[in-house]
């Protein structure tokens, strides 16, 4: 597993997740333009009894503040399916 | 005016404002790409869009506008919706077309 994914889950673990799940597509963007930075391209679904309530916006910038200054950085692009454990089960 | 300033009076100034990579014409990036296309389903095909990639001061400027680290970014009337995912989700739902109606006239 490479560093940025592993940080990542540990950066999430604060929303205690119930389920992670985070795909690595950077290979399919190498090249283009906006990756030029050098930072990956990832998907990721997250399970947590914390999103409750709350809608897409608000569920992203939890993930987005958890994972703080990667942001900045390492992760150039990130798809967000968050879900609450209701979600989940459907 | 700085770039807080200027994005203000872009998003409050023109009823749709998608800051994206590249162009409608040429998206650079496949998440601009994708929300370019959002739009046009929803049948707009006239919104106000702001190259990020052409101006360092509003790529950032926008992150902080709306506390949103990513691009693009997408503007009604002012308040901020949401970035590629969220379109998505919302078109899916059939809320994305709601909130454009009577707003952008195509």
């Amino acid at each position: 597993m490479s560093d940025t994914l592993a940080e990542m889950q540990r950066r999430l673990a604060v929303l205690a997740p119930l389920r992670l799940h985070i795909d690595d597509e950077s290979a399919a963007h190498r090249g283009h333009a906006g990756a030029a930075g050098g930072g990956g391209h990832y998907r990721l679904t997250l399970v947590s009894a914390a999103f409750a309530g709350k809608n897409t916006v608000a569920r992203h910038r939890l993930v987005y503040d958890a994972l703080g200054d990667m942001m900045q950085g390492p992760i150039h692009a990130l798809a967000i399916n968050a879900l609450t454990p209701d979600q989940d089960s459907v | 005016m700085d770039a807080q300033q200027v994005i203000k009076e872009q998003v409050t100034g023109n009823p749709v404002v998608l800051y994206m990579k590249g162009t409608p014409q040429f998206p650079q990036c496949g998440f601009s790409a994708t929300a370019v296309q959002i739009l046009k389903a929803c049948g707009v095909n006239q919104f106000y869009s702001v190259n990020v990639l052409e101006n360092p001061e509003i790529r950032q400027g926008i992150k902080d506008y709306a506390n949103w680290p990513t691009i693009p970014q997408l503007y009604i009337k002012g308040e901020f919706v949401g970035g590629c995912d969220i379109m998505r989700e919302m078109f899916q739902a059939g809320e994305l077309q709601q909130m454009l109606e009577g707003v952008a006239q195509a």
